[in-house]
């Protein structure tokens, strides 16, 4: 399995899969939801990753390493997320903050 | 006589209304299409506008996912100091209690590097994750997404997050004595949740 490499997934139904993405003035919100041995439910949801990517989003998997400690890896493929994820969270992507001085 | 004037009357009416009746029905229509602005303006206020009941649950979904995220005891450290600390990992030392370096994640604040062993604060790296569609007119994450996110792509990639942040000498944004007592802070929560951690107290 993909994700034994990097780290467990933190995940309790090995097959279904839920894309959230983090929104302001909501949190976060379920993209697309499937399991990821069902062709069909497979394609919603690489559709649903594709997307978010397109749109600029940072993909991540949060994953549980052999020794315990929990850290997330960035993924920029449906193929990279480990197929026993659990969740994948798309994000903004990252920009430099502006200059507020705020002392 | 009476029904000459009546005539008349009515004849007079029927004119002014005649003459009248573009300017009335256009009137009406720009009246009508104001109406719709304002109705659309204020339905478009509604939706955007500060909803501080919205922002609340936002948040607590964003708590929610931050805790399910994240170590037990990386979780008791945000909700009880409100921030994060994550060990470097670019450092000689591997990042677990030891490393060279660590941060702290402040929401909405820059990324603070310091020194566990001796307190000494590196550098500030401001960065955001600016949400451009602007749902309900703020491109700002909740606090604790904004933290989840930091975590993140810490956790994930160190090196391209520090890459595409600010980096500005410590007290740019954050006052250097408030994250010296943050450290106090952590290194008292550490003592007293039972944690052995040598570096952060010997710094504190």
């Amino acid at each position: 399995m993909r994700g034994a490499a990097a780290g467990e997934a933190v995940c309790h139904n090995p097959l279904t899969m839920k894309l959230l993405r983090l929104k302001p003035g909501h949190g976060e919100i379920v993209l697309a939801e499937g399991d990821v041995e069902a062709p069909e439910q497979e394609q919603e949801l690489i559709e649903a990753f594709r997307r978010e990517l397109d749109a600029g989003m940072w993909a991540a998997v949060p994953l549980k390493t052999p020794d315990g400690r929990r850290q997330a890896e960035l993924v920029k493929s449906f193929s990279d997320v480990p197929r026993d994820a659990e969740r994948v969270i798309f994000f903004p992507r990252a920009a430099g903050g502006a200059p507020r001085t705020d002392r | 006589m009476g029904l000459a004037l009546g005539t008349a009357a009515i004849v007079l009416v029927v004119l002014v209304w005649e003459l009248a009746r573009p300017r009335a029905i256009s009137a009406l229509a720009r009246a009508r299409d104001e109406l719709r602005r304002l109705r659309e303006r204020s339905r478009a206020a509604g939706e955007v506008g500060y909803d501080p009941g919205r922002e609340r649950r936002a948040e607590q979904r964003a708590r929610e996912l931050l805790r399910s995220c994240v170590d037990e005891r990386d979780w008791a450290m945000y909700r009880d100091l409100g921030f994060l600390r994550v060990w470097g990992g670019l450092g000689e030392r591997p990042p677990a209690a030891g490393a060279s370096y660590a941060y702290l994640i402040y929401p909405h604040r820059p990324i603070v590097a310091f020194v566990p062993q001796t307190g000494t604060l590196l550098n500030e790296y401001c960065v955001a994750f600016p949400d451009h569609t602007r749902p309900y007119g703020s491109a700002r994450l909740p606090d604790s997404d904004d933290v989840l996110a930091k975590w993140m792509a810490l956790t994930a990639d160190e090196r391209r997050l520090i890459e595409e942040a600010n980096m500005h000498l410590p007290g740019r944004q954050i006052d250097p004595d408030r994250i010296r007592r943050d450290l106090v802070r952590l290194a008292r929560w550490e003592r007293e949740t039972g944690e052995d951690a040598p570096d952060i107290v010997r710094a504190a």
